[in-house]
């Protein structure tokens, strides 16, 4: 489809005998945010480097902005920023001069370089820090300056490898807003995390890969429909009135409720005015309640109903890291 | 801008970056500044009066193959920076931009010829400081031996730059250089007369490059026998960047693959 910024088929890609990707299959919408979530050593970022024509692929097929990763390569490149978790910013330069220095392998001229230097070190609140060199900079400056220089050629496509990995919160936050705003610039963007949150909050869409395959597909809603939908949480007054409770909830609950000490919980239909359905309902079988709350599964929910372990978790026996950079 | 264009431009903008970064790297810019001058002012004054250099000042004997030696290691900032721009993933931020594949690895080899310039100028201030003086040299033959000078440091680039593609950090590519390379200095003719030396050590030395090198300096700056040392050594310099710069691309490519 031409709509699609980021095409990915079959996608196969082998360190000696460690299958990294073993067949991937994955698009991303013009203007879109793709989510890849797994684990560490999921694939993610083979994958991204694949894209970015870092890596070749044993297998299979992908096209980023209607261009060949393989044969269009270096077309491909004037097309594409690259920002990621190690922050390849060169520490003994200042801000201005890793900006214009990217610039000017982009083959802008001198004065554009710098220009566009200058306009990203105000847009991303470096231009305090521009004069000085990038290894004064926090963590937090670092990756802005990172994705700022990944945006110094205005790319249509962004890939984001795991961008915010160990940022503080407040920095994190930051940078999430930075690339809510290219987004809205019409800019795609392929974004991999391990953090449920970030891919619930920034993606359009999210794909789930485990073991070098993808395990999932589909909105952050549309997954988390597919491990049920709310779950109704009652805090009961005394635990001896759970029985009481429990029958007086099992018409509205998808099945029967369970109870853990004072805490009945059921999955249930979402509708309007069920939390007071649910009051009334206790209140005319006498049942005292503490507190009452609607539970809406998490992307953590999706992910050990999918996979079997939490996605921030590296299982036991898992694939060696292919972040890793020399041999 | 055809290809060519563009991969000098890179070299140009890499080369500059390479550059820039030097004095903000004090233990570096030691390293082409204090460690020549050092290295002569020992040799000089401490070994200098047990060392017997023949008919030469040993000072005289000595620069010739003082500076053959520190232009050769001044490829080391290759081997250093290389590593460290792979380990902090810099590579990749290259690798992902429309620029020459080969800028990489040119724009190092050429920001070294800069530096070795710097290192030239150092090494004829202290040695000229310390009684120094070219002997039956023409202008020509002293610009002849600075060309040379020149060419094997660019050689010697390539050697490190394939180093530093080896090393996973910058402390192995240190180590690498001065366990391998640094040796080989010594069991030349840089420092001391060749035929002093024991047998076997000595058909070493004198099949050693750095000696038909330092030989051939002193040929064009003090008028010694030139034998067949001077064109030898241009051929050993092409010799060596023909085998090495390729050998550099090759592994700079899987490398950037992995």
């Amino acid at each position: 489809m031409t709509d699609d910024a980021i095409v990915v088929e079959g996608l196969e890609k082998s360190y000696g005998s460690v299958r990294a990707l073993r067949g991937v299959d994955f698009a991303a919408r013009t203007g879109s945010v793709l989510g890849l979530l797994g684990p560490n050593g999921a694939g993610k970022t083979t994958a991204v480097r694949i894209l970015a024509t870092l890596l070749e692929a044993d297998g299979g097929s992908a096209r980023v902005a209607g261009l060949d990763v393989k044969r269009d390569a270096a077309a491909l490149r004037a097309k594409i920023g690259l920002a990621g978790q190690y922050a390849a910013v060169d520490e003994n330069l200042t801000g201005t001069e890793n900006l214009e220095m990217v610039g000017q392998l982009y083959h802008m001229s001198r004065a554009d370089a710098r220009a566009r230097a200058q306009d990203l070190l105000e847009r991303f609140e470096l231009t305090d820090a521009s004069k000085r060199p990038a290894k004064t900079y926090s963590g937090g400056m670092r990756r802005r300056l990172d994705l700022a220089a990944a945006l110094v050629f205005r790319p249509p496509v962004l890939f984001l490898d795991e961008p915010t990995t160990g940022l503080d919160p407040r920095s994190r936050l930051a940078l999430w807003e930075t690339i809510e705003g290219r987004v809205a610039a019409g800019t795609t963007v392929l974004l991999t995390t391990q953090y449920l949150d970030e891919a619930d909050r920034l993606a359009d869409r999210i794909v789930v890969i485990d073991h070098g395959g993808v395990i999932a597909e589909g909105t952050s809603d549309e997954l988390k429909a597919q491990i049920g939908g709310e779950r109704l949480d009652v805090v009961l007054e005394d635990a001896g009135e759970a029985e009481r409770a429990v029958s007086a909830l099992a018409e509205m609950c998808i099945e029967g409720p369970s109870v853990e000490g004072r805490t009945v919980s059921a999955p249930v239909h979402t509708h309007t005015g069920m939390i007071a359905e649910a009051v009334r309902r206790l209140d005319a079988a006498g049942v005292g309640i503490d507190d009452i709350s609607l539970h809406r599964p998490t992307l953590d929910d999706v992910f050990i109903a999918l996979t079997g372990h939490a996605a921030a978790v590296e299982p036991s026996g898992e694939l060696p890291v292919v972040e890793e950079v020399s041999a | 801008m055809s290809s060519l264009a563009l991969t000098l431009s890179d070299t140009l903008v890499l080369a500059r970056r390479n550059l820039m970064r030097i004095p903000r790297q004090p233990d570096l810019l030691i390293a082409y500044t204090i460690q020549p001058v050092m290295f002569v002012l020992l040799f000089v004054y401490v070994f200098g009066g047990a060392i017997d250099s023949g008919p030469f000042d040993y000072v005289d004997f000595l620069m010739p193959g003082i500076i053959v030696q520190s232009i050769a290691f001044g490829g080391f900032v290759t081997a250093l920076g290389l590593s460290e721009d792979v380990q902090k993933g810099l590579i990749d931020r290259f690798r992902s931009l429309p620029m020459s594949r080969a800028a990489v690895l040119t724009g190092r080899t050429f920001s070294d010829v800069v530096l070795n310039c710097l290192s030239l100028v150092v090494l004829f201030a202290v040695g000229f400081a310390a009684g120094f003086g070219f002997i039956d040299a023409t202008a020509g033959e002293i610009v002849l031996g600075i060309v040379l000078l020149l060419l094997l440091g660019y050689a010697f680039s390539w050697i490190f730059a394939l180093v530093g593609l080896f090393s996973s950090t910058p402390e192995t590519a240190n180590s690498i250089g001065f366990t391998l390379i640094f040796p080989l200095t010594f069991a030349s003719s840089v420092f001391v007369p060749a035929s002093t030396m024991p047998d076997g050590l000595r058909q070493f030395a004198e099949a050693n490059p750095f000696t038909t090198v330092s030989d051939a300096m002193r040929s064009l700056w003090l008028g010694t026998p030139a034998h067949t040392d001077v064109w030898m050594s241009f051929v050993w310099c092409f010799v060596l960047i023909a085998v090495f710069a390729p050998l550099a691309v090759a592994r700079y490519r899987r490398v950037a693959a992995k």
